[in-house]
């Protein structure tokens, strides 16, 4: 009688700490995403179709994904090499720089937009340098690439670097000692190792930047078949209370998000693959 | 494939890592760079492999001066002590690596790496992944990758550091096999002076960045040419003494006691050096030749006991075969006369008690 | 041990050419791409002298949004949390079907655009919402005041304590919490006593992160509010309301101050993240 009292009490307990996580997750996840694929399905997808490849839509989503591109592209790049100068050498300020490298974490979307708009802007004195000789950044394409980049920043550099730390330089010796050059023992020996972490850093970068709002709506100027990127034209929709137009972007780049969960995941069990099985 | 190590200095900032070495390797030996931690034997290989640069001194393979050469020219093999296997290859592509770089054709590469699978032994383990391996195998395959270029010389850094007891004792007699077997040169970094005794043609002594004595097993065991070998590699018990007119005198005994002279001894204070092995234990002794000792402990260690006694606060440490009269013999407590069979004479300048802490400290005797 | 390695990787780097033409190259980059824009904004705003500053910040409509955006960060951190230990302790220790589908959707936060997210609630909540409808019919209102603005920054900030305490709390294990139990302490002794202690800088790491996503959430907070001026508009709401008013001055003000608390925020975060490290 005892003992079953007990179990029934360490039931009850794990009953309400569950409760309570399904429904604080139930309704601040499940619930609104559930809500928003209703909603969208619901005029049948013939209609959710036109909505997406509406002239306008379509060119919003397209922008979006190119630019998104480009930034993974040179992130990868400079991501990775930040990394590895922040690991292999030592320079001066090498701490403070470090820590840095979180800064546009930390700093507001919006704030990002105004400081590069206060930068870039036509009436600042680099825009003004640039405008002159015929290039424009604020209020145009590079000026979202620009926003994506600062905003992303961080991801390829944080999650290459504990890899790189980790990493054996025993490994590329060995190459070395094997006849390797240079060139080719970082491409058969390091890139490997550190490829699962650049595909991460990758992935959570082209998600944040198919998502970005608040740097690009204030840089971008956000004119639509020029400059307007999807969240910016989910957002218009919104403003002129056009919830129908609004969905088929908003589905899309929530199905996005979930390809890019899927993808992580993914790319976790497969850089695990060559573990010991417990 | 001969190796001359020349006059070579090493420094990383302040601290002196190698401190003009010079020693060679003929064509065909097993030598063993024996030394405590931290003492630059590592840094030696390195430099050897082209991996470090040295700051002055040369190093010649075969006769060619390749000091300034990079290690992907020199043609070596290395096996590192954490073994540095590519972890995103398997067994089979660790091994291929190093033929792949030289370009040679699918089939050759097929038939080499079968070949090595097969001298160390890990058939049906060609795809496995180096964290699905035990270190053993680890090891091996290490060794199968570093000779897959077909080299003449091997450079092995703490090989058998990393494995358990019985794991190491066979492979290392197994590297002695191949070693011969492959008709390669070999050098590899110990800290155990065990593995050194068992397996070197030659041990090269490093203490602080120098070398401080080269010779094989029995010259270095039997012969060390200061305190620092004759503690390092074997136990060693140390004793103060002093010479007066040719003659040793055993200091702290309870009555000084007379030891037969050795040639060329000037008067004063020195060290003798003795191999516990080296003691014989009576039951009765002459006053005048014999140590008069007690018996602190005796610890049972198999085939052997080794005895811990007492001479005048001195302790001294002896090794005593296994024999029938043993256990009736001795008992702790019992007074003994300890004769020294042999031993080495050294200067001392520094006091016994200082040199025997020190000893204690750095962890050469326990 | 760390120590040592260090040693070894300063030994061995190399010293050609190529890295210090890296180090160049990555530090120009960074500086350019980062640091570069504060400096613009810093001297932007104060190229015609503080008074400008002064004044643009001690209007009302500036002074409301950022009182706005301190109790909707407030109430962010009590509300995630609490709820984000107890959602951290039911996925390290409980087990039920489903519970890897679900760990995924803890994530989905980080990965949804904020506009969609302040949509979904919009889906949810707003008058004509699935339960808005409800609300509405009692006088209460969700969007476009505090409650939905609150919900939209607990949702964007959702994963952070949780993702911060569970590998706190798995490695940690169950022998200390054992331990406690049979030597005689409750459940919630254990608790404040024992696993507390041990995931406190866990989960201080994690309610930092918290407090800077909260204050510089906009898109899905903009989305629920309908930026209503000395009514719904946060800070960050305000200087997009003053810069596409073409208020540029007013715009930098905020946004100086805005930047400043998200660098005091970052010094905090990486003394926190130190001291997560060590203990």
């Amino acid at each position: 009688m005892n003992n079953l009292g007990k179990y029934l009490a360490v039931k009850k307990e794990k009953l309400i700490l569950r409760s309570l996580t399904f429904f604080y997750i139930g309704i601040l996840i499940i619930f609104p995403i559930i809500a928003l694929i209703f909603e969208a399905f619901q005029g049948g997808v013939h209609s959710l179709w036109q909505n997406i490849f509406s002239p306008q839509a379509l060119y919003a989503l397209r922008l979006t994904f190119f630019t998104a591109l480009i930034m993974v592209v040179i992130n990868v790049i400079s991501g990775t090499a930040t990394a590895w100068v922040m690991v292999r050498y030592n320079f001066p300020l090498k701490n403070i720089i470090n820590s840095l490298i979180d800064l546009p974490f930390a700093i507001p979307t919006v704030v990002t937009g105004i400081m590069l708009v206060s930068l870039y802007g036509p009436n600042s004195v680099v825009g003004a340098f640039l405008g002159k000789r015929g290039i424009e950044i604020m209020f145009a394409k590079p000026g979202i690439i620009l926003a994506i980049l600062y905003v992303t920043f961080p991801f390829v550099v944080r999650t290459v670097q504990p890899v790189l730390m980790e990493m054996d330089p025993d490994m590329e010796e060995a190459a070395k000692t094997l006849g390797a050059s240079s060139p080719m023992t970082f491409l058969r020996v390091t890139v490997p190792t550190l490829l699962p972490a650049i595909l991460t850093g990758a992935a959570l970068s082209f998600s944040r930047a198919m998502g970005e709002f608040g740097s690009i709506a204030i840089v971008a100027g956000n004119i639509p078949f020029k400059t307007q990127v999807a969240s910016v034209y989910i957002y218009g929709e919104l403003e002129s209370y056009n919830q129908q137009g609004a969905l088929g972007l908003s589905v899309v780049l929530l199905f996005c998000s979930f390809f890019v969960l899927v993808f992580l995941n993914l790319l976790q069990i497969w850089s695990r693959r060559h573990e010991k099985k417990q | 494939m001969g190796i001359i190590i020349k006059n070579i200095c090493k420094r990383f900032g302040d601290f002196i890592a190698v401190d003009n070495v010079s020693f060679e390797v003929k064509e065909g030996e097993l030598v063993a760079l024996l030394g405590p931690s931290g003492c630059g034997k590592s840094t030696i290989l390195r430099i050897i492999a082209g991996l470090e640069t040295p700051d002055s001194g040369e190093i010649f393979l075969t006769g060619k001066n390749v000091t300034t050469l990079a290690p992907q020219k020199r043609k070596l093999g290395f096996v590192f002590q954490h073994y540095a296997l590519f972890k995103h290859m398997n067994v089979e592509k660790n091994i291929a690596f190093g033929i792949e770089i030289q370009k040679k054709s699918k089939a050759e590469i097929k038939s080499k790496v079968e070949k090595l699978i097969n001298l160390v032994k890990l058939q049906g383990y060609e795809r496995h992944y180096p964290d699905q391996l035990s270190g053993g195998q680890r090891q091996r395959v290490a060794l199968a990758r570093a000779l897959a270029t077909e080299t003449k010389v091997l450079l092995l850094d703490e090989p058998f550091g990393a494995l358990d007891a019985k794991v190491r004792e066979n492979l290392s007699q197994w590297l002695r096999e191949f070693h011969q077997k492959l008709n390669i040169t070999s050098i590899f970094v110990t800290h155990d002076q065990n593995e050194a005794i068992e397996i070197s043609d030659k041990i090269v002594v490093i203490s602080k960045g120098r070398v401080a004595q080269i010779g094989n097993a029995k010259q270095v065991y039997e012969h060390p040419n200061s305190k620092f070998v004759a503690s390092f590699i074997g136990q060693v018990n140390v004793v103060d003494a002093v010479v007066k007119n040719g003659q040793i005198f055993v200091k702290g005994a309870n009555l000084e006691l007379k030891l037969p002279a050795k040639k060329e001894l000037k008067n004063g204070d020195i060290v003798l050096l003795v191999r516990p092995e080296d003691v014989i234990i009576k039951k009765k002794g002459d006053n005048t030749r014999d140590l008069l000792a007690i018996i602190k402990r005796i610890h049972y260690r198999g085939n052997h006991y080794e005895i811990d006694c007492l001479v005048n606060g001195m302790e001294l440490k002896l090794i005593e075969y296994k024999r029938n009269v043993f256990q009736d013999n001795w008992k702790e407590n019992q007074k003994i006369f300890l004769n020294f069979r042999t031993f080495r004479t050294f200067q001392a300048e520094e006091g016994h008690q200082h040199l025997h802490r020190k000893l204690k400290e750095t962890g050469y005797i326990e | 041990m760390k120590k040592s390695n260090d040693k070894i990787q300063l030994v061995r780097q190399s010293n050609g050419i190529g890295k210090y033409v890296l180090i160049g190259l990555v530090l120009s980059w960074f500086v350019v791409l980062t640091m570069l824009p504060v400096l613009g904004i810093i001297r932007e705003t104060f190229k015609s002298g503080w008074q400008i500053f002064v004044s643009s910040l001690s209007d009302s409509a500036s002074r409301h949004a950022f009182m706005l955006t301190f109790w909707i960060t407030l109430g962010t951190i009590i509300v995630n949390t609490i709820f984000g230990i107890v959602l951290a302790v039911v996925l390290v220790k409980d087990h039920f079907r489903g519970k890897l589908l679900f760990e995924g959707l803890v994530d989905l936060p980080f990965a949804v655009s904020p506009v969609v997210a302040g949509f979904m609630f919009i889906i949810l909540f707003g008058p004509n919402g699935w339960i808005g409808n409800w609300f509405e019919a009692r006088q209460l209102k969700i969007v476009y005041a505090f409650p939905g603005m609150l919900v939209a920054t607990l949702f964007v900030t959702l994963p952070f304590v949780a993702r911060e305490v569970i590998p706190v709390l798995k490695e940690f294990g169950l022998h200390q919490e054992e331990a406690a139990y049979i030597l005689g302490a409750s459940k919630w002794q254990t608790f404040w006593k024992v696993t507390m202690p041990s995931i406190k800088w866990g989960l201080a790491y994690g309610v930092t992160l918290t407090i800077a996503r909260s204050i510089g959430e906009f898109g899905a907070v903009l989305v629920v509010s309908g930026s209503i001026i000395n009514k719904t508009q946060t800070a960050t709401l305000h200087i997009h309301q003053e810069f596409t008013d073409f208020n540029y001055a007013g715009a930098f003000s905020a946004a100086v101050v805005l930047a400043l608390i998200s660098f005091i925020i970052l010094t905090t975060m990486q003394c926190v993240y130190r001291r997560k490290e060590v203990g």
